[in-house]
């Protein structure tokens, strides 16, 4: 027996904005910590409390990126269907880019100490 | 036997936030893999999805605060610069191992690394729980949906337990006191 739950057909649109927010998150924070190596002025500006220096600026771009591009997102694919698997594979690359750009030997490739 | 402020900080840290995310993993990763329609019943899916929502959510919950606590509160007393000319580094762990060129790596690979990727394990985790939440009993019928959200919900144990890892072995080797 298959509960009544299980067959509701509910749009995938708000699914696939999580799972692309959580990729252009990622993917802000890989960047926010290459382009911090690269150049020392953005380093700086993203200092934006001493004591924890530009972690805090990248950590918080990061997430401000994460929650703006949810609600966007939401807004754009609630109550439609996407096609999932392309937008599924664009989400996956954002979190891979996300990986890579907070892997050291990566990001050290572009300047720094 | 006597704990310091800033030692008690790591370990609500490391020890409270950190393991139980990574000690809850392994239920959030059956129950997402198991929630297939011909291997539930549905006593046992509305057991699971419940169970499932609260396990998500409350790991997501502790990601964020493992991650807040480690940047807002143990970090900075990690990465405090010693005054001009000081010889002992013992409570400078940042200039502890890059001090040493054996040590140095702990903090270029280890630190720099557990810093930044740490914060990728809130997001994910985030995702999952709401994914899981959305759409409830219905995920059990959506193959493509749920490999993905497995594939989030690993990044984010892989990410923590990076994070942990190094966390622990730097606490060994230049702890903050």
């Amino acid at each position: 027996m298959i509960p009544h739950a299980m067959n509701e057909e509910l749009p995938n649109g708000p699914v696939v904005a999580a799972l692309i927010a959580g990729g252009l998150g990622s993917a802000t924070l890989g960047l926010m910590t290459v382009l911090a190596e690269a150049s020392p002025s953005i380093k700086d500006a993203l200092n934006w409390w001493n004591p924890a220096g530009p972690l805090t600026g990248k950590a918080l771009v990061g997430v401000t990126a994460f929650v703006a591009s949810w609600i966007v997102l939401h807004v754009i694919f609630r109550g439609r269907n996407v096609t999932f698997a392309p937008a599924a594979t664009i989400a996956l690359i954002l979190l891979g880019l996300g990986l890579l750009g907070t892997f050291p030997p990566i990001f050290a490739m572009f300047g720094g100490e | 036997m006597s704990i310091s402020m800033r030692e008690a900080w790591t370990v609500i840290h490391g020890m409270l936030f950190g393991a139980a995310f990574l000690l809850a993993f392994a239920g959030g990763l059956a129950g997402l893999y198991s929630l297939r329609p011909e291997w539930v019943t549905v006593a046992g899916l509305k057991e699971r999805m419940f169970r499932l929502k609260a396990g998500l959510w409350s790991m997501a919950a502790i990601a964020w605060a493992t991650v807040v606590t480690g940047t807002f509160i143990v970090y900075p007393w990690y990465r405090a610069k010693p005054p001009e000319g000081a010889t002992d580094l013992s409570t400078f762990p940042r200039y502890l191992l890059l001090a040493d060129p054996s040590t140095a790596t702990w903090h270029k690979l280890g630190m720099e690394w557990k810093e930044h990727v740490g914060w990728l394990a809130p997001i994910a985790v985030t995702v999952v729980a709401f994914a899981v939440t959305y759409y409830g009993p219905a995920l059990a019928k959506k193959a493509g949906e749920r490999r993905t959200l497995m594939v989030f919900y690993v990044i984010a144990f892989g990410t923590a337990a990076i994070a942990g890892v190094f966390g622990a072995f730097i606490s060994k080797v230049a702890p903050i006191r």
